[in-house]
């Protein structure tokens, strides 16, 4: 049987990519890219304490299914903003969209 | 080493090595692209995990309609089919240090825990995860209400999402 570290280990190595993913690249859609494979990690490690503990009880698949749905909302919101933002300012790079930072 | 942990490294490497794929390659598309294989090696460790269904809506939703939907913004917003420039922005050494403390310190945190070594014990005769899950999902007992809240969450977001992005110009 595979332990239970090393699921969350690889959920932790996932999760440290995604992170990467979201504070070092400029365009705007990479950075959601980012966020989606954080939001991975987050339903292994669900799932997998799910598995190691009591499975009679469901709540870590239940939870990851929420996941799943704020995901889509999310993933479909960020999306809508960055077309909308490129029609309006022809850029995708975080760092030109800088209308209210002062 | 068991099949199993075998089966097991294969997937967590060639899933890693797609992520980081997805955070380095400096072709979007190309990004999006391995988005897909990195969320077929988590739908695959589902599979591992036993979570038949959270594997089969890893794929439908993920896979079908969420990676779709970032092929299709990517398309949607260049002018060039070429990306120029440099991808990262001019911090990218301090998210790569903050990325990797991350992980120290997670790993750190993880080795300190007693129940690290644990193993699965073996499923009740007779239980049936992914009916267990539906029932307690329309359970008024069990998460019927966290539920129903995102779906309205959704669909909230759904139609948020086409009012942000339609373009008054173009519409009649």
């Amino acid at each position: 049987m595979i332990p239970l570290s090393w699921f969350l280990i690889f959920a932790a190595a996932l999760f440290s990519i995604g992170l990467f993913g979201v504070l070092s690249r400029r365009n705007a859609i990479a950075i959601l890219l980012g966020i989606e494979l954080m939001l991975n990690a987050v339903n292994i490690n669900l799932a997998a304490f799910w598995r190691y503990g009591n499975v009679l009880n469901m709540a870590g698949q239940v939870f990851a299914i929420i996941v799943f749905a704020v995901a889509a909302a999310e993933v479909a919101v960020g999306l809508a903003l960055v077309i909308s933002v490129y029609r309006r300012r022809n850029t995708v790079i975080a760092d030109d969209i800088d209308l209210m930072k002062w | 080493m068991t099949p199993d942990q075998i089966v097991f490294l294969i997937v967590a490497l060639f899933t890693l090595g797609s992520g980081f794929m997805v955070v380095t390659s400096g072709n979007l598309v190309h990004a999006a692209l391995w988005l897909i294989s990195t969320l077929f090696g988590v739908a695959v460790t589902f599979a591992l995990l036993n979570a038949n269904f959270l594997a089969v809506v890893q794929v439908v939703v993920y896979i079908g309609a969420i990676a779709i939907l970032f092929i299709f913004a990517v398309m949607l917003t260049r002018k060039d089919i070429r990306d120029q420039g440099p991808q990262v922005n001019k911090n990218w050494w301090f998210g790569a240090l903050l990325s990797v403390s991350t992980f120290a310190g997670l790993y750190f945190l993880l080795q300190g825990w007693e129940g690290m070594s644990k193993t699965a014990s073996a499923f009740p005769s007779g239980f049936d995860a992914v009916a267990e899950l539906g029932n307690e999902l329309i359970s008024p007992t069990g998460y019927v209400l966290p539920f129903e809240v995102a779906s309205v969450l959704l669909v909230a977001a759904l139609v948020g999402a086409v009012y942000v992005a339609f373009n008054p110009r173009s519409g009649k």
